[in-house]
């Protein structure tokens, strides 16, 4: 479920401003809102692109976000490379080995 | 009045986003591609486009996720990414929701699905509209198939809101453009983005564009995962288009993989053939 809030978060700051002014101005509070384990609220926080997508957020979620937190494009694709190096395969969802890395 | 135009074209935010890094060539025929859509489809003198796309959480999500929805708005608003990331300003497009209406009660005869009267357009609609409305002055009714968050409407349900669709643009008073959007091949926004499967591409292009219902259908989304990536799914879009084309044949405009855009990037055009038109003016089905 906590997996669940980790994207649902993400799509509201992507299609939604002022929950993206409330990121700028309070950042905590905003993460508040949501159930969260504290590995996710500080991989959302640092933030921790490659984690995210370990973790098995939607790549059309976290497209958005990584450019949200300055991420140009070579930098997104290679966070996500080094979050495998680093956590280990995708623990869930569409990228998980069996699939998009077969 | 009927369906007068019916394709398909690739919406990877790259193409736009991007262009400045892919290979010259390729891009600039992708773009002419593009174009003669657009030329071709201008020429059939649509009152209103039914763009349907595979949505990427825009504005639909887990906490209700429709396997088919249907735009009924005044008007829409997209792209919803940033615009300098995507390279389309954001703009408003209108729509027309009596036609959005009368589209999705008879639909709703044959296919269940969902409307909405609110709408965003991400990359999905917004990279289309910006080759082939550049105006933005062509009514859009829009429409989402859920290709993202499993599960996912069968196949064979798509081709069946395809054929809806035809009909209910038939019963219709006014000309009527159907533009699927969709990648084939392609691992969009991971580790793996820019890798295509051209030879699994160039196989289902063989079977779209030849209309071949049963070839289509018997794609599995397992298998699909494997060999075309998790942005496969999106053929979805495709087989509605063939549905909604059923009976004509098509051709291949463009189809070439451009790793920087993420996709084998395609243009493809269905042939509805010389419309018949009735002694009072108002036309008909194309001719078979």
């Amino acid at each position: 479920m906590s997996l669940y809030a980790v994207q649902k978060l993400i799509y509201q700051l992507n299609r939604d401003s002022r929950v993206r002014e409330q990121l700028a101005h309070d950042f905590d509070g905003l993460l508040a809102q949501y159930e969260l384990t504290e590995e996710e609220r500080i991989a959302i926080r640092d933030p921790d692109i490659g984690l995210l997508y370990v973790m098995g957020v939607n790549g059309q979620l976290l497209m958005h976000y990584a450019a949200l937190r300055g991420f140009e494009w070579d930098a997104y694709i290679e966070a996500m490379r080094e979050g495998e190096r680093r956590h280990g395969p995708v623990r869930t969802g569409l990228y998980t080995s069996a699939g998009s890395r077969s | 009045m009927s369906l007068v135009f019916a394709g398909v074209c690739s919406h990877a935010p790259g193409i736009v986003g991007r262009k400045d890094r892919a290979d010259p060539v390729l891009r600039d025929g992708l773009y002419a591609a593009y174009d003669r859509m657009r030329l071709a489809m201008e020429a059939a003198r649509p009152d209103a486009l039914v763009v349907i796309a595979a949505e990427h959480f825009a504005n639909f999500f887990m906490n209700n996720m429709p396997a088919i929805c249907m735009g009924m708005g005044e008007h829409y608003e997209g792209p919803i990414e940033d615009e300098a990331w995507l390279g389309i300003k954001r703009t408003r497009v209108p729509g027309d929701p009596q036609l959005s209406r009368a589209l999705i009660e008879e639909v709703m005869t044959d296919i269940d699905l969902a409307y909405a009267q609110e709408w965003k357009f991400d990359h999905g609609i917004s990279v289309p509209l910006h080759f082939l409305t550049p105006r933005y002055d062509l009514p859009i009714v829009p429409v989402n198939i859920n290709c993202q968050g499993p599960p996912l409407i069968p196949l064979k349900r798509c081709y069946e809101f395809g054929r809806a669709l035809r009909r209910a643009c038939a019963a219709h008073p006014k000309r009527i453009a159907v533009v699927g959007t969709g990648g084939i091949s392609h691992w969009p926004a991971t580790p793996d983005s820019g890798r295509i499967n051209e030879a699994w591409d160039r196989e289902f292009l063989d079977k779209f564009i030849g209309n071949r219902r049963t070839e289509l259908l018997a794609y599995k989304d397992e298998q699909t995962w494997r060999e075309a990536g998790q942005g496969g799914f999106e053929i979805r879009t495709f087989i509605a288009v063939a549905g909604a084309a059923e009976g004509y044949t098509g051709e291949v405009w463009f189809y070439a993989p451009i790793p920087i855009f993420a996709v084998g990037c395609t243009i493809a055009v269905m042939n509805l053939g010389q419309e018949v038109r009735h002694e009072d003016g108002q036309g008909g089905e194309p001719a078979r």
